[in-house]
C-alpha cells in the first residue's frame, strides 16, 4: 500500500468518526429539546437541574445553561451506562443482544451519503461536504434506513413476550405500508430535477441540493409530495402519531419492553438519530439544503467562512424541522393500528400515485412545449 | 321516565375528514402554550403556600411565659385513633416556683410520625391547648426510630404560639381576689 491511500484512508476514518460524533450528539440534544419543549407545552419547566460544577460557578452563562438542562444529555448517558444489565431468563440471548446494534447500524449508516455543505476552493472548484458523494444517494438513504425496522423486529422477536412481539410486528407492517408512499412521493422531486433541459442529473443528494440554487424550492414546487413525504418520514421514524411499534399506553413499552440499561439506550439513541437523519434528508431534498432562500443567492462569499455558514445554515433547517417533529408528537393522539394501516395503504399510496402521474404528464408536457 | 334523545352527528366534511384543519389548529394551540407562564413551583427553593387550618405534623407548644403548657391530661393519648401518642406522666416538683400553678407535666411525650393519620382529634380535645398541627409538612428519617418525635423534638417543632385565653394567668388572679372555684 502506498502513502497516499493510507493518508486518504486515514483522512475519511476521522471524517466518518467526526460525523457520527455530531450526528449522536445532535440525537443526543435532540432527546433534551424533546424533553424541553414538551415541558413547555405542557406549562412545565423541564429539566433544569443538571449542571457541571465548574461550569455553575459561571456568573450569568452558567445558571442560563442549567435551566436549559444542557448538561442532562449527558446525565442521561451517563445513566444508561452504570445501570445494571439485565437480561430476561426467557430471551434468545443470540438476537437479543444483535437488535439494538442492528437498529442502530442503518441510522448511523445514512449519513455517509447525506450532503450537508459544500466548500468552494481558491481555484473556484466546487467539492460537496459528504462522506461519500454516491450517485445513487437516495436509493441508498432508502436501501439503508429501511433496514432500521429489523431490530426493532429482531428485538420484539428474541424478547420471546407477547408486547414486543406486538410491537415488532405492527412496526414491521406499518415499514411497509408506508415505505412505498415514501418512494413515490420523492419520484416526481427526480423527474423534475432530471427532465431534459435541467444541467444537473442523476439521484445523488448534492444534485437536488444544487438544483435548488437561486431557484425555488422544492417543497414550492411540489408541496404535495413534500407532503406525502413528510408524512411517510414520520411513520419511518416511528414518530407520533405513528409510534406503533412503541405505543406506551397499551404496549407497556412495544419492543423494548424487556430491554434496560445501555441496550435500552441504543434503541433510544437510534430513534433520534432516525429523526435528525430524516430531517437531514428531508432539507436537503425540499428545503433547500445549504443554499439560502427560495430565489436568493447564498449571501456568503465562497470559502471556508461560507462553507461554515453554509453548513449552519443546513444544520439551522435541520433543527427547525427537528423541532417540528417534537411539535406535532405533542399535540397530536396516536392512531390506532387499523387507522395507520388504513392510512398507508387505502390513502397514502394511491395519492402519491396520483402525485407521481400529474408530475409525469406535466414534465412530458412541459419537455414537449420546450422542445417545439 | 326520561326519554333518550339520540343525538344525530353530521357527517364529516371532505377538510374535516382530512384532519388537517384540526391538526392545524392544535399546532396552534401548542404552540402559543410554549410561551405561557410556566406552573412549576421550583419546590426546595419555592414553597406552597400553607392555608390557615393546615394539619401539618403535630407538635407541643409552649405559652408566652415560656412554660410547658401539657399537664399530661393524656386525653390525646385516649383519643388518638392510630395510638401514635404515647405519654409517661411526671410530677411537677413542689419547688418549681415558675411551673407552680400545675401538679402534673409529662415526663415523656411521643409521637410516632409513622403511625400518626394527622386527624387532628389531639389539637381538639387538648384542653390545655398545648398540642398543635402546625405547618410543618416534610418529615424525613432513616430509620423508624427517628421517626418517632420525642418531647424535646416536638417542643423544637412547635415553639411558642400566642396564647388567647390566658387560662392559668386568669385562675390566678381569681384566687387572689377570693373569687376561686
Amino acid at each position: 500500500m502506498d502513502i497516499e491511500l493510507i493518508q486518504m484512508l486515514a483522512l475519511k476514518v476521522t471524517y466518518a468518526v467526526v460525523m457520527v460524533s455530531v450526528v449522536m450528539s445532535i440525537a443526543g440534544y435532540t432527546v433534551l429539546a424533546e424533553r424541553k419543549v414538551c415541558a413547555w407545552m405542557q406549562g412545565r419547566v423541564g429539566p433544569n437541574r443538571t449542571v457541571l460544577p465548574f461550569v455553575s460557578a459561571i456568573p450569568i452563562i452558567g445558571p442560563f445553561l442549567r435551566n436549559l438542562g444542557m448538561f442532562q444529555p449527558l446525565a442521561d448517558g451517563l445513566k444508561f451506562l452504570f445501570k445494571e444489565e439485565i437480561v430476561p431468563g426467557h430471551v434468545n440471548k443470540f438476537y437479543y443482544y444483535l437488535s439494538p446494534i442492528v437498529a442502530l447500524v442503518p441510522a448511523l449508516t445514512t449519513m455517509t451519503v447525506l450532503p450537508f455543505g459544500e466548500f468552494t476552493n481558491a481555484e473556484g472548484h466546487t467539492t460537496p461536504l459528504v462522506l461519500a458523494n454516491v450517485d445513487l444517494g437516495i436509493l441508498f438513504v432508502f436501501a439503508i434506513s429501511s433496514l432500521g425496522v429489523y431490530g426493532i423486529v429482531l428485538a420484539g422477536w428474541s424478547s420471546n413476550s407477547k408486547y414486543p412481539f406486538l410491537g415488532g410486528i405492527r412496526s414491521s407492517a406499518q415499514m411497509i405500508s408506508y415505505e412505498l408512499a415514501m418512494g413515490l412521493s420523492v419520484l416526481p422531486v427526480f423527474l423534475w430535477v432530471n427532465a431534459p433541459g435541467m444541467t444537473e442529473s442523476g439521484l445523488s443528494l448534492v444534485s437536488i441540493v444544487n438544483s435548488q440554487e437561486n431557484a425555488p424550492w422544492l417543497v414550492l414546487i411540489q408541496p404535495f409530495s413534500a407532503f406525502l413525504f413528510l408524512i411517510a418520514l414520520f411513520a419511518e421514524t416511528n414518530r407520533l402519531p405513528f409510534d406503533m411499534p412503541e405505543s406506551e399506553t397499551d404496549l407497556v413499552g412495544g419492543f423494548h419492553t424487556e430491554y434496560g440499561s445501555f441496550k435500552f439506550g441504543i434503541f433510544f439513541v437510534a430513534e433520534y438519530a432516525h429523526v435528525v437523519i430524516g430531517s437531514a434528508i428531508f432539507t436537503t431534498l425540499f428545503l433547500g439544503g445549504w443554499h439560502f432562500l427560495p430565489w436568493v443567492a447564498d449571501p456568503w462569499a465562497p470559502g471556508l467562512i461560507g462553507s461554515l455558514l453554509g453548513v449552519g445554515w443546513f444544520l439551522a433547517k435541520t433543527f427547525c424541522l427537528i423541532f417540528f417533529f417534537i411539535w406535532v408528537r405533542w399535540t397530536l393522539p396516536r392512531f390506532r393500528y387499523d387507522q395507520v394501516m388504513k392510512l398507508g395503504w387505502a390513502k397514502l399510496l394511491p395519492l402519491a400515485l396520483v402525485n407521481l402521474i400529474f408530475y409525469v404528464i406535466l414534465v412530458t408536457y412541459l419537455d414537449q412545449a420546450a422542445a417545439s | 321516565m326520561i326519554k333518550t334523545v339520540v343525538m344525530e352527528r353530521k357527517p364529516l366534511s371532505l377538510s374535516e375528514r382530512t384532519y388537517l384543519p384540526q391538526i392545524a389548529s392544535g399546532l396552534k394551540t401548542t404552540f402559543s402554550n410554549l410561551f405561557k407562564k410556566k406552573v412549576t413551583l421550583q419546590y426546595p427553593e419555592q414553597r406552597p403556600s400553607i392555608p390557615s387550618g393546615y394539619r401539618g405534623v403535630p407538635t407541643l407548644v409552649k405559652d408566652p411565659n415560656g412554660r410547658e403548657k401539657c399537664v399530661s391530661c393524656q386525653l390525646c393519648e385516649f383519643v388518638c385513633p392510630p395510638k401514635a401518642i404515647r405519654i409517661t406522666p411526671g410530677h411537677v416538683p413542689e419547688d418549681d416556683e415558675e411551673r407552680s400553678h400545675v401538679e402534673k407535666a409529662p415526663e415523656e411525650f411521643e409521637i410516632n410520625m409513622l403511625r400518626c393519620i394527622y386527624c387532628g382529634y389531639c389539637e381538639e380535645v387538648c384542653p390545655e391547648e398545648a398540642i398543635f398541627l402546625q405547618e410543618n409538612y416534610s418529615l424525613s428519617g432513616y430509620s423508624r426510630e427517628e421517626m418517632i418525635n420525642n418531647k424535646e423534638e416536638l417542643y423544637e417543632l412547635g415553639g411558642t404560639l400566642p396564647d388567647k385565653h390566658f387560662k392559668w394567668d386568669k385562675k390566678k388572679a381569681d384566687e387572689e381576689s377570693g373569687n376561686a372555684h
